[in-house]
């Protein structure tokens, strides 16, 4: 049972198309790792669930609720945190926490307090001296402060060290457990492939590739790198193979997962010293989907 | 090595002049401007003895004294008179300018971290604040050699050359002084809006220090830089003392600027920022709470600038009939007299021209809610539980709270001086009445504001176009003899204006009507369409 659904969504800025009919499905205790590029449509899908923007066709619905005419009724379940974090400068970064807290409805001082401690944050300076990664820290902790059931995150990490971007993987992790559900858009790929138990990429305005990271991984390449007792020989013959380094006997390539069986076939007649082979990573999919494919597309803005 | 604190000022200028040089344009281009035709028309305006008799008079009122600046031992040429009444505010301009120019060139280009980019280059330590100093000198500069030559080559009788440069200089050096504050309250603190309100506050003090002075010792006004503006007595006695005084007040606030930027660190300042309030307020977290914290600096500076402006007037309607019997200019404002006697009159045109004003923080409450949208802090709320008529309901409610008070105040700052002026006094009731009659037009612009930004949100400067349209109706309607409907655009000129007329109550209902029906239409409209972050 879906507590996210989006079938359709399209949305049109003047004659340029941001959105082409996006579907997505998440499900409840579910982390959902939402990529692409700049550009792709990513913040536009999230304004529009967030009933911020008006989808020009299509619908989605959060628990069962549509996003657009029940918006302030729904965000009393959900939290949300930005990728550019924008706060007024004359306000100290506790005052506007307890103010995200409030706006939400049903603020949680102690959770707060431990979250302050958590992320090393210093609630009482005012908002204009704060850094990139420390504006994003108000919103994390108003967001984790809050007993949502849904959390939308935006690229939330970008400007966090990697020790602060270890506590959020932790807090999402704990809200996980809790039984919550997570949409988190990233550009840190590692991060996704941590926390996400499915993922869903989008290429200008439209989601290209969907599924959970195991399914993602049959359409992929893996990693082999060879050493040989002799040179290998018609390697050139086999499709499939790609970003080949020769350097003497060693070798190393990518190759398709349907063509695995032939070409292992083939080298093992040449003696194999070393044989490493390397899972695809989450990069390796992304870069497979932008690379060649990025030439046709001209550079499209982001939507903010 | 004190070469090297200086290595690369000569770029440094080039690209300071560079970034301000359109500011700087605009600023000259209209202190001159504004000096030079007022300068122009003294003669027209003072034709004989008699009009310069009750031009003294007027001055030697207190509230004049202490608005102006005290006056001279005699008004030998028609220079004085002109210095008189534009010295000190074109004084106050220029040091504004300076504040603006070198708080924008010191601190602020630190805090944004353009000092860091250049430092990091073969730069020397003191060479951008050098060259922030080397752009004021010459701004002043300027100022003194533009607004003196000016002044000559209109060749009036009355106004000499050495008084012209003397004019000129004064203003110069003046703004050098300020200068010299901003530059080293930039040191001090760490922060633009830090060391901006501390040279703002500097300059207030020393115009109320000046006032108080000017009135009752003047030992207390030299302390005040402004009191040593007024002690010129330009195009009289041509007295240059405080030109050289403040030059060396501009000096050595100036050194000690440089000392103090070559002994901190880059972007530390010496008052340290206090730690700010861990948690937030009730009121604060209520959205009505926050929409005016935001904007309470701004607001509280708009009341008490709308409550002294209507109580100077007040200062002068004690002696209205002596001051404007001559004036043919006030005359054609106040064209249509009947019965009614001119002091009634006068108060009909500067409770119009006040709630003008009064419209501006009005509608600069509400605008505030486009502003945060533009810089995607509205997305703040929206992503939480909070509505959109919540938050634009907010707005208009201190909105309709800010045109009440400023409008109160507008009614006791005339009344309260009036009183002590006038000989029969003024009546309390009438004076509110007339001051608050004006609501319902002010509403009206809030209206037009709140509309545009939920149906036309890229077309909300509109308001502003109005707002001047209005003005021009009041100020000039009368003078350029507008056609009717075109006095008609403004809501301003369908408010019954008491207490030459009377009271009317179906055409105040119909204005409050038309208010609700644009900020209902603004409201739908703010709630169907998408918000930009």
């Amino acid at each position: 049972m879906p507590i996210l659904k989006a079938t359709g969504l399209t949305k049109r800025f003047g004659k340029f198309t941001a959105l082409d009919g996006v579907d997505m499905e998440l499900n409840k205790g579910e982390v959902y790792g939402f990529i692409g590029p700049n550009g792709a449509g990513k913040s536009t899908t999230i304004r529009i669930l967030l009933g911020m923007l008006k989808a020009t066709a299509g619908e989605a619905q959060i628990f069962g609720k549509d996003v657009w005419k029940d918006a302030v009724e729904l965000h009393k379940q959900i939290a949300y945190v930005p990728g550019d974090v924008n706060l007024w400068p004359n306000l100290t970064g506790g005052e506007v926490i307890d103010l995200f807290m409030k706006m939400r409805g049903a603020p949680n001082q102690g959770r707060r307090e431990e979250l302050i401690e958590r992320f090393k944050f210093d609630p009482t300076k005012k908002s204009r001296t704060y850094s990139k990664g420390n504006r994003q820290k108000v919103a994390l902790i108003a967001a984790f402060a809050s007993d949502a059931d849904l959390y939308i995150l935006d690229e939330p990490t970008s400007g966090l060290d990697p020790l602060m971007e270890r506590i959020f993987q932790d807090c999402v992790q704990e809200a996980k457990d809790a039984g919550k559900s997570v949409l988190l858009s990233s550009h840190i790929l590692s991060e996704v492939e941590r926390l996400c138990d499915r993922v869903g990429i989008i290429r200008q305005g439209q989601i290209i590739e969907r599924g959970t990271l195991d399914e993602l991984r049959h359409l992929t390449r893996t990693n082999l790198t060879i050493q040989t007792k002799e040179t290998i020989t018609n390697l050139d013959e086999f499709v499939g193979i790609h970003n080949l380094e020769k350097e003497g006997h060693n070798l190393s390539f990518q190759v398709d997962t349907e063509e695995m069986d032939a070409i292992i076939r083939h080298i093992s007649q040449f003696g194999i010293i070393k044989l490493e082979s390397a899972p695809p990573t989450l990069e390796d999919l992304f870069m497979r989907h932008y690379q060649g494919e990025e030439q046709t597309s001209s550079g499209t803005g982001g939507s903010r | 090595m004190s070469q090297k604190l200086f290595t690369g000022t000569g770029y440094l200028t080039k690209l300071m002049m560079r970034q301000n040089r359109f500011k700087l344009f605009l600023w000259l281009v209209g202190l001159i401007a504004v000096t030079l035709a007022t300068a122009v028309s003294y003669p027209d305006i003072y034709p004989d003895e008699q009009a310069r008799a009750a031009f003294v008079f007027t001055m030697e009122n207190p509230a004049m004294i202490a608005m102006l600046g005290v006056g001279y031992e005699d008004y030998a040429t028609i220079g004085a008179l002109f210095a008189h009444e534009m010295l000190l505010f074109t004084a106050i301009a220029v040091a504004i300018m300076n504040i603006l120019l070198v708080g924008r060139s010191t601190r602020a280009d630190e805090e944004d971290g353009r000092v860091e980019l250049i430092r990091s280059l073969p730069v020397g330590r003191l060479a951008y604040l050098n060259a922030a100093a080397i752009v004021a000198v010459v701004t002043n500069v300027l100022v003194a050699v533009l607004i003196g030559t000016g002044i000559i080559l209109l060749g009036i009788d009355g106004m000499s050359a050495e008084g012209a440069y003397l004019y000129g200089a004064i203003l110069g050096a003046t703004g050098l002084v300020f200068a010299g504050f901003t530059a080293l309250f930039s040191q001090l603190s760490e922060t633009s809006r830090g060391s901006t309100m501390l040279s703002f506050g500097t300059l207030i003090a020393a115009y109320l220090v000046r006032a108080s002075g000017d009135v009752s010792s003047e030992a207390l006004s030299l302390v005040s830089p402004l009191g040593w503006t007024v002690r010129t007595e330009v195009f009289v006695e041509n007295y240059w003392w405080p030109v050289y005084a403040m030059l060396a007040v501009a000096i050595v606030l100036g050194l000690v600027a440089f000392y103090l930027n070559a002994i901190r660190d880059l972007e530390s300042g010496f008052i340290p920022e206090r730690a700010g309030k861990r948690n937030a307020s009730a009121f604060l977290q209520t959205t009505m709470g926050l929409a005016f914290r935001l904007q309470r600096t701004n607001l509280i500076a708009w009341a008490i600038g709308i409550f002294l402006l209507s109580a100077s007037f007040g200062a002068i309607l004690g002696d209205l009939e002596v001051y404007f019997t001559d004036n043919e200019f006030v005359q054609a404002f106040l064209a249509e007299s009947g019965d009614t006697s001119m002091m009634e009159q006068f108060i009909v045109l500067l409770m119009a021209i006040m709630a003008l004003i009064s419209t501006v923080p009005v509608v600069m409450a509400v605008m505030k809610l486009k502003s945060e949208e533009n810089k995607h802090l509205t997305e703040n709320y929206y992503s939480r539980a909070v509505s959109r008529s919540r938050l634009l309901g907010s707005y208009v409610c201190l909105s309709m709270i800010v045109s009440f008070v400023m409008q109160a105040l507008v009614a006791i700052g005339l009344w309260s001086v009036g009183m002590v002026v006038v000989e029969d006094g003024i009546a309390f009731d009438t004076t509110f009445a007339s001051a608050l009659v004006y609501l319902p037009a002010m509403w009206i612009l809030m209206g037009v504001a709140v509309f545009l930004i939920g149906i036309a949100p890229k077309a909300t400067g509109f308001v502003w176009l109005y707002v001047i349209y209005s003005f021009v109706v009041i100020y000039l309607g009368g003078l350029l003899e507008f056609p009717e409907w075109a006095n008609n655009l403004s809501a301003f000129h369908h408010i019954p204006q008491i207490p030459t007329m009377d009271m009317d109550y179906m055409r105040v209902l119909i204005l409050v009507v038309i208010a609700i029906v644009l900020t209902v239409i603004g409201f739908i409209g703010y709630n169907r369409r998408g918000i930009q972050g």
